[in-house]
């Protein structure tokens, strides 16, 4: 502690090197929190989807629906806890651009199958009454100013109400909240009854089944019993995990992960590159005082500690600072972002996987300048001064 | 030879150093004893070895045969680390060009030697302060390198060299950068250091006049002792 204001001064020697030195660093990990807090937002359905939950879809595509009669038909197998249903609505809200996802669902057997998704029993109750009714993510209502009472007309694009030519209107009856850190707060949900009593009261079909079984490690026969039941049928189904269901959907958007960490590796070999040369300068630059220092009696490996405390205060700054910035700034990027990617925040682990980077880009920064010092010989660098 | 019992005893050494296929004896089977509370004067012409030796009985170099003995301790035989410790203890160095951190103050500058003692914040203070009354810069303590003159800079080194208290006090052309006014205050602080304080001090020095305030000069030429004058 004693030789903090040494190592202290030598980083202030050359303000402006330090300072742009610190900022690079700073930059980086503001982009580190962010990119994790995006890689989260993909990857957050893909974390939270329990092993215990198979979703059934059309064989041939997603978009492609299915009989509402084959949830009888999956209720009945061996494994099965509970089946429901869920169907892609694709509206608009006054602008193309508010987008979010609507789905028309059958309330009460679809909240079992998503605890994750918070609704008080009295809003059920109120749903369960109200056939028009709607229930949306507090996040989704926040963004858009809705309170529980509004009328929500949201313009249906796949789905074109007959005799309002489109317009579907909503009752809000209810606010869910998310149970965990990764569910979604920004889906609307509505009856499936009402759609269909929209469209003729005919529809027969629903976009895909979420079937939760009793035993996870079953989960691979009990999808092969679902899609053994339907094979050779007109709508085939391909059932898997709800986990392999969002991976899949996260691929659609591109091999997001991949993609950041290709970003973030690019950014932080530069950065070693950066400092490595701050560092490598400043020390070249006092030959003669690390010299001094020796004469003294500094030991070699005190020498070494001096140089290497430096290297780690110059990232831990820059470091801590950026890391600090990006918790600041992952809120008010968040919000603007929450249509795109409901989840954004930066997981503690990242955060600490952050922080060993931190401390690995000070050691591996400082290494070389501070094994230059200790091997410095002082009458040859006395002498050279 | 000095009177009293021999501080340094540097015995046969020989330096040696190899520039490429050139071998070059920079020192040759020299022979010095250094009395406690001497202040002993080294001249020569350049090159002729007087850093060279200052250095060897620093501890900062090893010779290449020979024996050197600094208060009955064989410091060639000492390995980096333990050298490193002993020149904490026992070396206070004076260089040609201060060689202060530029980005500490006096005080702090001061105050280097004690971080590796185990003395207390206060206790380093206090004898960071007695140092600095000691070369009469007290009132400039805050001050940075580049606030000070050379001959006050140079004072500054002296208080560096002596806050511990060393045994030797080595110094390689203290006065070599300054003019006659600020080269004759430092001397007039090295003596006092040796006269009041019994300092033993080396100083090596081309200025005859610097070396005339010395108790003993040795001439060095060609890596050997030429002739020993009593001051
Ligand atoms: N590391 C080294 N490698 C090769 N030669 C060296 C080395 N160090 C010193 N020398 C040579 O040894 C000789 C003596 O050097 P030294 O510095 O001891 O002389 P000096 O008497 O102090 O001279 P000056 O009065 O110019 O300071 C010189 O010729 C120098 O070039
Ligand atoms: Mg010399």
């Amino acid at each position: 502690m004693k030789y903090l204001h040494l190592v202290w001064a030598n980083l202030r020697r050359r303000r402006l090197r330090s300072l742009l030195t610190v900022l690079s660093i700073l930059v980086a990990f503001i982009l580190y929190g962010l990119l994790s807090a995006t890689n989260k937002g993909f990857n957050a359905g893909v974390d939270l989807a329990g092993n215990d939950r198979l979703v059934t879809i059309h064989k041939v595509s997603l978009i492609q629906p299915l009989p509402v009669s084959y949830q009888s038909r999956i209720e009945t197998l061996e494994g099965v806890d509970a089946v429901t249903y869920s169907n892609w609505f694709g509206g608009i809200y006054q602008d193309p651009k508010n987008f979010f996802p609507q789905m028309a669902v059958d309330p009460a057997p679809f909240l079992d199958l998503y605890p994750e998704y918070v609704l008080s029993p009295e809003e059920l109750e109120a749903w369960k009454a109200d056939r028009t009714g709607a229930v949306v993510g507090r996040a989704l209502a926040e963004k858009f100013g809705w309170k529980v009472g509004d009328r929500i007309p949201i313009q249906g694009t796949i789905y074109r109400n007959q005799e309002t030519g489109g317009l579907w209107e909503f009752n809000l009856v209810g606010l869910y909240e998310a149970g965990t850190k990764d569910a979604d707060e920004t889906q609307f949900l509505f009856r499936y009854d009402y759609l269909n009593e929209g469209m003729g009261g005919s529809l027969g079909v629903v976009g895909w089944y979420i079937v939760r079984i009793a035993d996870p490690d079953q989960a691979p026969q009990i999808a092969e019993a679902i899609d053994s039941t339907f094979a050779n049928s007109p709508a085939e189904t391909k059932t898997t995990t709800e986990k392999a269901f969002g991976q899949a959907f996260a691929q659609q958007v591109g091999n997001t992960a991949a993609i950041i960490r290709a970003v973030l590796a690019a950014v932080f070999f530069t950065i070693l590159l950066v400092v490595g040369n701050t560092m490598a300068q400043s020390v070249r630059e006092r030959t003669n005082e690390l010299a001094v220092l020796k004469a003294m009696g500094f030991s070699n490996g005190r020498v070494m500690a001096l140089v290497l405390a430096e290297s780690c205060l110059l990232a831990l700054v820059g470091g801590a600072l950026g890391l600090l910035v990006a918790a600041i700034l992952i809120q008010p990027v968040g919000k603007a972002l929450s249509g795109f990617l409901p989840v954004f925040y930066m997981p503690p682990k990242d955060m600490a996987i952050g922080i060993a980077i931190v401390l690995l880009l000070g050691l591996v920064t400082g290494v070389p300048p501070a094994l230059q010092a200790m091997r410095l010989q002082v009458a040859d660098a006395l002498r050279r001064a | 030879m000095a009177s009293g019992e021999a501080l340094v005893r540097v015995q046969n050494v020989h330096k040696v150093y190899h520039r490429g296929n050139e071998r070059i004896d920079v020192l040759r089977d020299l022979d010095v004893n250094v009395g406690k509370g001497e202040f002993l004067a080294l001249m020569g012409p350049s090159g002729s070895g007087k850093s060279t030796l200052l250095n060897i009985i620093g501890g900062l170099d090893r010779p290449t045969e020979g024996g050197v003995e600094v208060g009955e301790r064989r410091i060639d035989r000492l390995n980096d680390g333990q050298l490193a410790s002993w020149r904490a203890r026992h070396v206070g160095f004076v260089f040609q060009f201060y060689n202060l951190m530029p980005v500490l103050t006096a005080e702090r500058n001061v105050e280097l030697p004690l971080l590796l003692t185990n003395l207390s914040r206060a206790k380093r203070k206090k004898q960071v302060e007695t140092a600095l009354a000691l070369v009469g810069l007290s009132d400039r303590a805050k001050h940075y390198p580049r606030q000070l003159s050379g001959g006050q800079e140079q004072r500054v080194g002296v208080a560096r060299a002596i806050v511990t208290d060393p045994t030797l006090l080595l110094c390689d052309e203290p006065t070599g950068d300054l003019d006659r006014k600020s080269g004759d205050e430092i001397l007039d602080l090295l003596e006092g250091l040796n006269q009041q304080h019994g300092k033993t001090i080396i100083m090596v020095t081309h200025d005859p006049l610097a070396a005339a305030r010395a108790t003993r000069v040795l001439h060095l030429d060609k890596g050997q002792l030429s002739s020993e004058a009593a001051a």
